[in-house]
């Protein structure tokens, strides 16, 4: 398929601009010469139509959850009831303006303040910030006040502890927060190791940001010694919500001695993920920490019954978004809330937990699991077995995608000696028997495959647009552009054979 | 699965191998490792003149899969780094215990290579 650049036709055009009001204006004389770009940027000249069936054509090959299972572990792609779309789409918040004044925006705020007191109500934390535009972004903030809280209490705390475990976010996030990351080795069980853990926690420690159930889909039965071994030498405890889909109505995290929580509202709270988003990382806290969160918050006036943006002080770190987060996000995430009540969110963790411990007790005689226990709402399996065969976990993962499966995550979490060649699977709670029976039968399939005629795996995929790609070549020499591509094509001798669009 | 050992060198139980001669060891990843890495895409520059110890983390490699910390084998000083690695990573993939070298070290403490395995206690515990 040619790309769209290579289908410019010069002097076609797609829209016309009106003419006369730009005629007498001069570019050099609106814009200063030094931001001028000297070189002309190369544009496709297309119709309209021709636009149209391009992208038309290319989301032909897409794959997404309205496609069918997506069982990306740790990301939990569930299905995004069209409910919410219709009540984020009503006129009244899709046009309302983000300056307006907060009397005209009553029913946007009221939204944001009722939102709070349900995701508390949920975790059990105290005050939610709705700014933090996506899980990483909530993580910053989440250490932010973790920082701000000792630096107002006059401690010196400089390390931050993190399971080997965890997203590659969590140390990314602490390192920003200009945080020394000391690694926690995790246990045979697969969870953190609590003699590692009081042997780093100490004085000069801020504490630790787990997930719970963790990385690898099982749950940290030592949480309750955790949070003691953190808190009692004056340590915080952060909880990264990229699991919670296992745990609504079932645990909270306030309640399990978590101080400060964020929460990826595009993950547990079905909105869009991925290209789609945007997301939302939510923080929650402690009362303790209310001082720190970024300002403003919505407050009610009791009083008037008015709801307004209140400043959360000097202590506050400060604003770290521009407006009010992604709002319709939390319209979104309002609306699934109320579609499914108290007991319809904990039949969601319910059904989650259930789905994944169906598919590993289906798999895990073809595919040997990291840990040998119940999961969470993902299993954790390995691709070892079949490195005798000169099969390596991304063959089978490749191999999914010619029966028409979104492959599950693979090398991650990678830490041996437990979690090596690993495939995460996590089927959310949308997803119904027949389905998952479907993936799992495919599963077993290619495992026959690996054991009698590998190349079927090791040439996969074959029955997609694009057949297997240089995953190498493409991190050292990436083509992010038109330009790129001119500039590498004869370099990288560029072949098109692969691409049967 | 390629896993290669050469006879002569020092390994660690980390995958890393040293090469001595006189009070000069040179560094690197073992064929396991970079077999188990894949293709590495991605090596962090190692500085001259960095002070290390037996079991500090010298370098960060990254591949399509993983990213993966290296640690030093033996304690001294960085002399020399490799920089053709910085632009050819595969050098790593195709030629660990040659090409894909990762720097050279003045040992302080020579005595250290007591403490890691020789090439058939290696081979025996990646078998």
């Amino acid at each position: 398929m040619k790309l769209i650049f290579e289908k410019s036709f010069p002097g076609r055009i797609g829209f016309s601009k009106p003419t006369d009001l730009f005629d007498d204006i001069k570019l050099e004389e609106s814009i200063p010469i030094k931001y001028l770009e000297k070189n002309k940027k190369q544009l496709t000249e297309v119709s309209e139509v021709d636009v149209i069936r391009h992208f038309t054509k290319l989301s032909k090959f897409n794959y997404g959850v309205d496609d069918g299972l997506y069982p990306l572990g740790s990301c939990t792609m569930k299905y995004n009831p069209r409910i919410n779309e219709k009540m984020a789409g009503l006129a009244n918040f899709s046009y309302a303006h983000p300056l307006s004044f907060p009397d005209m925006a009553q029913g946007s705020l009221e939204l944001i303040y009722r939102l709070d007191k349900l995701l508390c109500e949920i975790t059990g934390m105290d005050k939610y910030t709705m700014a933090p535009a996506s899980g990483a972004h909530g993580e910053l903030t989440g250490v932010l006040i973790m920082r701000k809280y000792f630096l107002d209490h006059g401690e010196k705390r400089h390390k931050m502890l993190i399971p080997d475990s965890a997203h590659g976010t969590n140390p990314a996030s602490a390192a920003m927060a200009e945080f020394e990351v000391v690694e926690i080795k995790s246990n045979e069980n697969g969870t953190v190791d609590l003699e590692s853990l009081s042997h780093a926690m100490d004085g000069e420690t801020v504490g630790l940001m787990l997930t719970n159930p963790n990385t690898v889909g099982l749950y940290d039965e030592g949480i309750e010694s955790i949070q003691k071994i953190i808190h009692d030498k004056g340590g915080l405890l952060y909880y990264d919500g990229a699991n919670l889909n296992a745990s609504l109505g079932i645990i909270r995290p306030g309640d399990a001695g978590f101080d400060v929580v964020h929460l990826n509202l595009h993950k547990t709270f079905s909105t869009p993920h991925g290209g789609g988003g945007p997301g939302s990382g939510v923080v929650g806290v402690k009362s303790r920490l209310i001082p720190y969160l970024p300002t403003p918050v919505v407050a009610l006036e009791e009083s008037s019954g008015k709801y307004y943006f209140k400043d959360v002080g000097e202590k506050s770190i400060g604003m770290i978004r521009s407006f009010w987060g992604n709002f319709s996000v939390l319209v979104k995430t309002f609306a699934w809330i109320l579609s499914l009540g108290p007991e319809g969110l904990y039949e969601c963790s319910k059904a989650s937990i259930i789905n994944a411990n169906y598919v590993l007790a289906k798999l895990k005689e073809y595919y040997k699991p990291a840990y040998d226990r119940y999961c969470g709402h993902e299993c954790t399996l390995t691709g070892r077995e079949y490195k005798k065969y000169g099969i390596k976990t991304l063959d089978i993962a490749k191999r999914l995608m010619d029966y028409g499966f979104h492959p599950p995550t693979i090398y991650f979490p990678h830490f041996e000696p437990y979690a090596d060649e690993t495939i995460m699977i996590e089927p959310p709670e949308s997803e119904g028997k027949e389905v998952l029976d479907d993936f799992i039968n495919t599963m077993i399939a290619i495992s026959k495959e690996a054991k009698e005629n590998p190349e079927l795996l090791t040439s996969a995929p074959r029955r997609t647009p694009i057949t297997r790609t240089d995953d190498a070549m493409a991190v050292r020499r990436p083509i992010l552009t038109y330009d790129d591509e001119l500039r590498l094509k004869d370099e990288l001798n560029y072949q098109e054979k692969d691409i049967n669009f | 699965m390629s896993n290669k050992v050469l006879e002569g060198l020092f390994y660690t139980k980390n995958d890393e191998w040293v090469k001595v001669e006189d009070d000069l060891g040179t560094i690197g990843i073992s064929d396991y490792a970079q077999d188990q890495l894949g293709d590495i895409v991605y090596v962090e520059e190692i500085k001259k003149g960095t002070i290390v110890n037996q079991g500090d983390i010298i370098t960060t490699v990254e591949s399509v899969k993983a990213v993966a910390e290296v640690y030093s084998p033996i304690s001294g000083e960085v002399i020399e780094a490799n920089h053709t690695i910085i632009d050819e990573p595969s050098h790593i993939n195709g030629d660990p215990y040659g090409k894909g070298w990762f720097a050279k070290i003045k040992m302080s403490k020579p005595e250290e290579t007591k403490e890691l395995m020789n090439a058939s206690d290696y081979g025996d515990y990646r078998k």
